[in-house]
């Protein structure tokens, strides 16, 4: 457990004696969020000191929050944690998504003070200093949450800095993201043997428990950097091709998807989760758009439209969604859609070995109830059935 | 899928009387499910022996019997009602062993009535020890390990196999005596002997010990397609080994990382689909604190307390979709009632922690012991919300109304450092308070996590607590730190009295700095989504979320707080009625409670719902956001009347009786005067401060008196001294609870207890019924049978008791309720209490009057008169039938507690019998209060010297009806002297067989043990009440209710019970 760096509490807070407390530094740095509408939110500073620009979205996950800080997903954006009470059960290394955190901030109600978990092995607070990501505690996080609910994703800042409104919101309206795909792809490819079937997982910013979920399976996995071209991957002889979750608006990935369209082409059965999904999609004609406010959490249900009509819960985490209105019904047919909000959460390609998901079957953080899909892909590669 | 269409008729059955383990949560799920069930157009008819509840009104089921929860009367009813289906799910234990009961027989088969919600198959395979344990095996959940051995050996082997340390639990053994956990082969061997040995069959349970681990619930939902989801998990900070019920829980759970998390959730929802569960679930889990480990302990496959919880909790109605799902609607076609835009089928977001405190009744055992174990005692349960964990356990701390209202409410500071410890190691309702005595101390947190097994993480919530009341001691109260003290939910008195300063200075200082509470949703989805529903919890530091709109007069009405002895589910019937009261007459309601297990603190009966204590602080707050036109605070009991004085002081109008006719209804020397001006006499007695002044007053007033202490309820503190000694001792236990009031000292009079409740609109009086009490004063309200129509009244008692009522009335200016009891001897009638409010027995002289009295009570209040209201007023006509209400105890739940009645209240609830005959209305309250005699015909009296002629004629009904009376020596003597056979028996302290012997030959159905008067006997017989009530033996203490016991055997048609439809009644 780590004691030295828990910097703070919650805004004003004001800490015990020592007298009665395990000893830690007052070190109370007030730091300010400001969305690019000029709302103001202070708090104090966590993690790093630096200031950062960002998309802010919203995560409602009330566990998880290791899994979803090292979720590649959420590079260019920093996340909200609607839970109040967070970092009570430390860092669990082992359930890091990835090796480092992606956010480019992160902003919470309240740190816990203690890590309190068997497997814990560092606080929260030290965690996100060591991996220099700036942070502010002690906001609302509710009202931040309703406002993005109601006026939709917005940039915005989180710094230390003693800026002035006007400026602070000219700086934000300058920022713009890209090519985030890029950043958090793998470089070289890295291969986890299996005595099953070979699947070649594309990383987009893939979390770690995709591949375990394949690996578990006895799949013979290769993650692929992003930029690797189809003609390399099927010179592979994959039984199967996975395309994995990822940051980003997915239309800015124009070669990538160039790509995808040869592998849909070719007859190696795909799965896809998350922006692999919207890859496909796009790469077979269809269109996609951004959502107000997107999903993330571990209680979305989605429908399952090809079998029994069951609702299965899920974890999300996307911006983004695909335009079932955009579909060519000869190419593809929505197989999941959102109980809450009828967005398409999956897709069946016609007379392909193809299907997409919106959500995250790997889970971590949420629910595996959606576990099943990663049979069905292995049974998939087993059979000469095609979806549809 | 969508609606079942052959469901046009549902049978739902309550849980029946509030005992302790099923309270009022089951009213809150029935009247959920009821009012779920007719929007959809079906048909209910209800059955419950509580006339308290909600669910029993004709305006929440369409049939309504109360009756007892029998078998027959269950076949009755199907055989009269003709329903096409039975929802069983809903009723808590009582009711679901009755439905199991009735399927394994085949009724409903034979008479075409389908069990809906889940199956009987599923219901077995849950509850039934084996086969639950073959279909978790089946699925491989992991359950602890046990094994039923009737020897040594066999016992040490299991133990080697599973390994230590093992619990013993011998079969058959008085409150589990004989029992303990063995940590090695030589405790187990010691332990095993001793328990085979005490085992009437010779059997003893080895399990596997998981005390210690972590208790985590799970609430799970599933519906006939297989869909499933989690509604909230829960975690109590005590770890395995008290009962949950008892346990202070929090949720969501706040120790468990993802991995567990998602781990006990695919677990849950494998049990459910493997059970076939249609509807609500709940799973109880231990998790091992340092590994993956974890156990099933158990499922309970129907709605229950912990989803009552998880309901107010998350803002999901468990018990409405649960009906929905009965019905054979799917979770995504069962629209959100909260959000309006999502579905059922989605999983709630908490974005704040809730806190759970048990409400233990161990203010009215005094006797008692503290400890808490797998038995639950706590009567009711108390919830708060906040957004931080310190503030969630301060508002929850406030809310119990057992004058606490901080970590520094115990003192513990007199303890020894070791005696600390000890104590730290002692589970029991005050653990909490003895932690933070231990912080106080910087005793290693570590240490008192080894000792408690709670998680360090709760004890340093508890140390953060701890901390802020050092900071305020010893630093200078800075806007800073009242901010951060308020955060934490600190009361501006508390704060007050730690830094020295006076209430109104902080809160002076809190309302210059902008320090104000404000209001945060219950939205089931973490603000993911617009709500509707205006369900809100208080929060220092940050936006208010509360825009109240002003377009309409607004009420405030004060809830109940939670579920106690003496104050039970009457008094939420009662606020419940009067919300919706206000609201049919175009009042906008606003409802504050804090009681997660109550209909009032349902999120669609008031307009606004605000879950927050009921202190004068925290009602501030809503009325500061809310500015209600009006309070109504004579219907939730002494918690609301208590904070009238502090509306007022809000510039809060009082609507009703004004504050200072409260007063002089309370005072005792105003209330003289009252008394006097209406020339209506009442038991002298007189005001004292102490124990002195007590005495000299017993003296002039002469032996025996009644001692109390002024603003009671329930009895609270409340004996019947017949010495000196006896006063000394009493005003001694009446100071340990903090009194800011005298105590008065009443000359005590036997007679008839009469009870009035009657509602005045300024002009005219309507009394819809004179109640007759069965025992001779003495003994409380609360615990005396009462019987409506009165039955032994003069008519010239009759008449004055209708004078008197309108003369107090009036004279105190009652606008609304006002309940009074008197005491009549012949024709002469005296008054012994007037209370200006809404009593206990209002739900029930308003369901066997036909009479909506709190409706009433409420547009009087609003300015009807009784007239207008299309009544004429003075004392309504007589029913033809007689109806009783009979009290339930559950002294089997509280070792140590004395079963003897008196003038402070013991009962938990309430079962009514109805009838047109005296006897046989008698016998069903008996019977709906779990008396279900005769049995093996075998009884044992025994009677103080005065009672003993009086117990003769009572003894000889018994033996006319075929009874075999076992009597000690001196009342066998007196019974045999006067013709009825008695076998004399040895008292319990001479030798073997004695009366214990009788009692634990399970052959005895009824123990007649009336004890000598004062507190130097107040022992004796304490081992002979005690062993019988724990080996299921029906005890009475008091001679009148020996008689209406007999009275109710004599009736000829036992087995062929007449049945009343409370619905038709007015």
């Amino acid at each position: 457990m780590h004691e030295s760096s828990c910097r703070c509490l919650e805004s004003d807070s004001v800490f015990l004696s020592d007298l009665l407390t395990r000893t830690r530094k007052v070190n109370d740095v007030k730091a300010s969020l400001i969305l690019e509408d000029g709302t103001v939110f202070t708090g104090v500073s966590i993690g790093s000191a630096k200031t950062a620009i960002s998309e802010i979205v919203f995560n409602t996950s009330m566990t998880g929050y290791l899994e979803i800080l090292t979720d590649p997903s959420y590079a260019g954006q920093a996340v909200v944690m609607t839970y109040p009470l967070i970092g009570n059960y430390g860092i669990c290394y082992e359930d890091q998504e990835s090796a480092k955190p992606w956010p480019d901030g992160y902003i919470v109600r309240e740190l816990s003070r203690l890590p309190s978990n068997f497997r814990s092995e560092d606080s929260i607070q030290h965690y996100l200093l060591k991996h220099d990501i700036p942070g502010i505690a002690g906001v609302d996080t509710r009202a931040l949450t309703r406002l993005l609910r109601e006026k939709g994703t917005m940039n915005g800042m989180i710094t230390t800095e003693d800026l002035s409104v006007e400026e602070a919101v000219s700086r934000i309206r300058d920022y713009q993201v890209g090519r985030v795909v890029d950043i958090v792809t793998c470089t070289e490819k890295e291969h986890i043997p299996g005595d099953g079937p070979k699947v070649v997982l594309m990383d987009f910013g893939t979390k770690g428990d995709i591949a375990a979920n394949l690996a578990k399976r006895g799949c013979d996995v290769t993650i692929c950097p992003a930029h690797t071209t189809a003609e390399e991957i099927l010179a592979m002889k994959p039984d199967g091709i996975m395309l994995s979750n990822g940051p980003g608006d997915p239309k800015e990935n124009t070669e990538i998807i160039a790509e995808i369209r040869k592998l849909y082409e070719s007859d190696v059965p795909i799965f896809a989760i998350c922006l692999g999904h919207q890859l496909m999609a796009l790469a077979t004609g269809a269109d996609t758009f951004k959502l107000k406010y997107g999903h993330r959490g571990g209680n979305h249900p989605v429908r399952d439209l090809m079998g029994d009509g069951r609702v299965y819960i899920t974890s999300q985490n996307h911006g983004y969604a695909v335009d079932p209105t955009s579909l060519d019904p000869s190419v593809a047919v929505p197989a999941f859609e959102n109980v809450n909000d009828g967005t398409n959460e999956g897709l069946s390609y016609v007379g392909k070995k193809i299907f997409t998901v919106q959500f995250h079957p790997e889970a971590c953080p949420g629910p595996q109830d959606a576990n099943y899909l990663f049979d069905r892909f292995v049974s998939m590669m087993s059979t000469t059935e095609r979806s549809l | 899928m969508p609606k079942n269409p052959n469901i046009k008729k549902v049978l739902v059955i309550g849980s029946g009387p509030i005992i302790i383990g099923q309270a009022a949560e089951f009213d809150y799920a029935g009247t959920q499910a009821c009012r779920s069930l007719r929007e959809e157009g079906v048909e209910v008819v209800l059955l419950n022996s509580n006339p308290a509840t909600i669910m029993t009104d004709k305006d929440i089921a369409d049939e309504v019997y109360i009756e007892p929860l029998t078998t027959d009367v269950v076949k009755k009813i199907i055989e009269k009602e003709k329903p096409d289906s039975i929802l069983p799910t809903l009723g808590g234990q009582a009711g679901l062993n009755l439905a199991m009961e009735l399927a394994d027989e085949g009724f409903f088969e034979t008479h075409d009535v389908n069990l809906i919600g889940t199956t009987a198959l599923t219901i077995k395979k849950a509850e039934d020890r084996q086969s639950f344990k073959d279909t978790m095996e089946k699925i491989g959940e992991p359950i602890a390990a046990s094994l039923v051995v009737h020897t040594v050996e066999e016992g040490e082997a299991f133990a080697a196999k599973i390994g230590y340390p093992v619990v013993l639990r011998p079969a058959y053994t008085l409150g589990g005596s004989g029992g303990g956990i063995a940590h090695d082969l030589e405790e187990l061997r010691e332990i095993l002997a001793n328990g085979l040995r005490l085992s009437r069959v010779n059997e003893v349970l080895v399990e596997r010990s998981i005390a210690g681990w972590k208790e985590i619930e799970y609430e799970v939902m599933r519906d006939a397609r297989g869909n499933k989801i989690t509604v909230c998990n829960m975690e109590n900070i005590d770890p395995v080994g008290v009962h949950t019920g008892d346990s202070i829980v929090v949720a969501p759970s706040q120790t468990l990382g993802d991995k567990e998390y998602q781990m006990l959730r695919t677990s849950a929802l494998n049990i459910i689909e493997e059970l076939g569960i249609t509807g609500g679930c709940n799973v109880q889990y231990a998790l091992h604190p340092e590994s993956f480990e974890y156990c099933v302990i158990e499922v309970n496959p129907r709605v229950s307390r912990s989803s009552a919880l998880a309901s107010k909790a998350t803002g999901y109605p468990i018990a409405k979709v649960s009906a929905k799902i009965a019905l054979g609607y799917t979770l995504d076609e069962i629209p959100n009632a909260i959000t309006k835009k999502t579905y059922a089928s989605f999983e709630p977001m908490l974005d704040y922690c809730v806190v759970k405190i048990p409400r233990l009744p161990f203010d009215k055992f005094i006797t008692a012991r503290h400890t808490l174990t797998t038995q639950m005692k706590a009567t009711g349960e108390v919830m708060s919300i906040c957004t931080n964990f310190e503030g969630a356990l301060m508002k929850a701390i406030r809310s119990l109304e057992q004058h606490v209202d901080s970590l520094m409410s115990y003192d513990y500071s007199q303890l020894e450092d070791q005696q600390l410890l000890d104590e730290l190691r002692n589970v029991d309702d005050r653990r909490i308070w003895k932690i933070a005595e231990a912080l106080r101390r910087q005793i290693p947190q570590s240490e008192i996590v080894m000792l408690t097994g709670i998680d360090e993480w709760f004890v340093d919530k508890l140390a953060n607590l701890v901390g802020m009341e050092y900071n305020l001691k010893t630093r200078k109260l800075t806007p800073e730190l009242l901010r951060e003290a308020k955060r934490m939910e600190f009361p501006d008195d508390v704060i007050a009295k730690i830094s020295g300063n006076t209430a109104e200075e902080v809160r002076r200082l809190r309302l210059e700095n902008g320090i104000t509470a404000s209001f945060k949703m219950v939205d089931t989805c973490a603000a993911e989504f617009a709500a509707s529903t205006p369900y809100y919890y208080s929060v220092y530091g940050g936006e208010n979320e509360s825009q109240p709109s002003h377009d309409r007069k607004k009420v405030l009405v004060l809830g109940s707080g939670p579920i106690r002895i003496g104050q039970g589910i009457e008094f939420d019937f009662c606020s419940v009625h009067c919300t919706w009261a206000f609201s049919k007459e175009g009042w906008e309601t606003v409802i504050i409670n804090n009681n997660p297990e109550t209909v009032s603190t349902d999120f669609d009966i008031a307009d606004r719902l605000y879950f927050e204590p009921l202190t004068p602080e925290d009602v501030e707050n809503v009325v500061a956001v809310e500015k209600p036109d009006g309070a109504v605070v004579q219907f939730g009991g002494q918690t609301a009347i208590k904070l009238t004085e502090a509306l007022m002081k809000m510039g809060v109008p009082i609507l009703g009786t004004s504050a200072d006719d409260v007063d002089a209804a309370e005072d005792r020397e105003r209330f003289d005067e009252v008394l006097a001006s209406c020339g209506i006499e009442r038991p002298k007695g007189e005001t004292v401060f102490t124990a002195e002044e007590a005495k000299a007053a017993a003296a002039r007033l002469g032996y025996p008196v009644l001692v109390r202490p002024s603003y009671v309820l329930g009895g609270q503190g409340m004996r019947i001294a017949i010495s000196d000694d006896d006063i000394d001792e009493y005003i001694g236990i009446i100071n340990r609870i903090a009194q800011d009031h005298p105590i008065l000292v009443d000359k005590y009079m036997l007679g008839k207890e009469v009870e009035v409740d009657a509602v005045c609109d300024g002009n005219d009086i309507l009394i819809p019924g004179i109640m007759e009490h069965v025992e001779r004063a003495g003994i409380h309200s609360g615990d005396s049978i009462s019987v409506y129509p009165a039955q032994t009244l003069s008519e010239a008692a009759k008449e004055k008791i209708i004078d008197y009522t309108g003369k107090l009335a009036k004279a105190l200016h009652v606008l609304g309720m006002i309940n009074i009891q008197f005491i009549a001897q012949g024709d002469e009638v005296c008054c012994i209490e007037v209370n200006p409010r809404s009593s206990r027995t209002v739900p029930y002289i308003s369901k066997v009057t036909g009479i909506p009295i709190v409706p009433l009570a409420s547009k009087v209040i609003l300015g009807h008169t009784i007239r207008e209201l299309g009544y004429e007023p003075g004392l309504q006509p007589e029913a033809k039938h007689i109806a009783i209400k009979m009290p339930v105890f559950s002294f089997e739940k509280i070792h140590d507690a004395d079963i003897s009645l008196g003038p402070e209240m013991k009962s938990t609830g309430e079962a009514l019998g109805i009838s047109e005959s005296q006897s046989e209305a008698l016998y069903k309250a008996f019977l709906g209060a779990g008396i279900n005699l005769p049995k093996h015909k075998n009884m044992i009296i025994t009677v103080r010297e005065e009672d003993k002629e009086a117990i003769v004629p009572i003894a000889a009904r018994f033996e006319a009806i075929g009874y075999r009376i076992y009597a000690t020596r001196g009342t066998a003597r007196c019974l045999n002297e006067h013709g009825v056979h008695a076998v004399r028996t040895n008292k319990i302290e001479q030798p073997h067989p004695n009366l214990l012997d009788l009692i634990l030959g399970h052959k005895i159905d009824l123990i007649i043990d009336l004890p000598p008067q004062g507190i130097e006997h107040q022992h004796d017989g304490f081992l002979i009440r005690r062993n019988a009530i724990e080996t299921g033996v029906t005890v009475l203490t008091a001679i009148d209710t020996a008689e209406a016991l007999i009275t109710s055997l004599e009736n000829p048609n036992l087995k062929d019970l007449s049945l009343v439809n409370i619905a038709e009644i007015g």
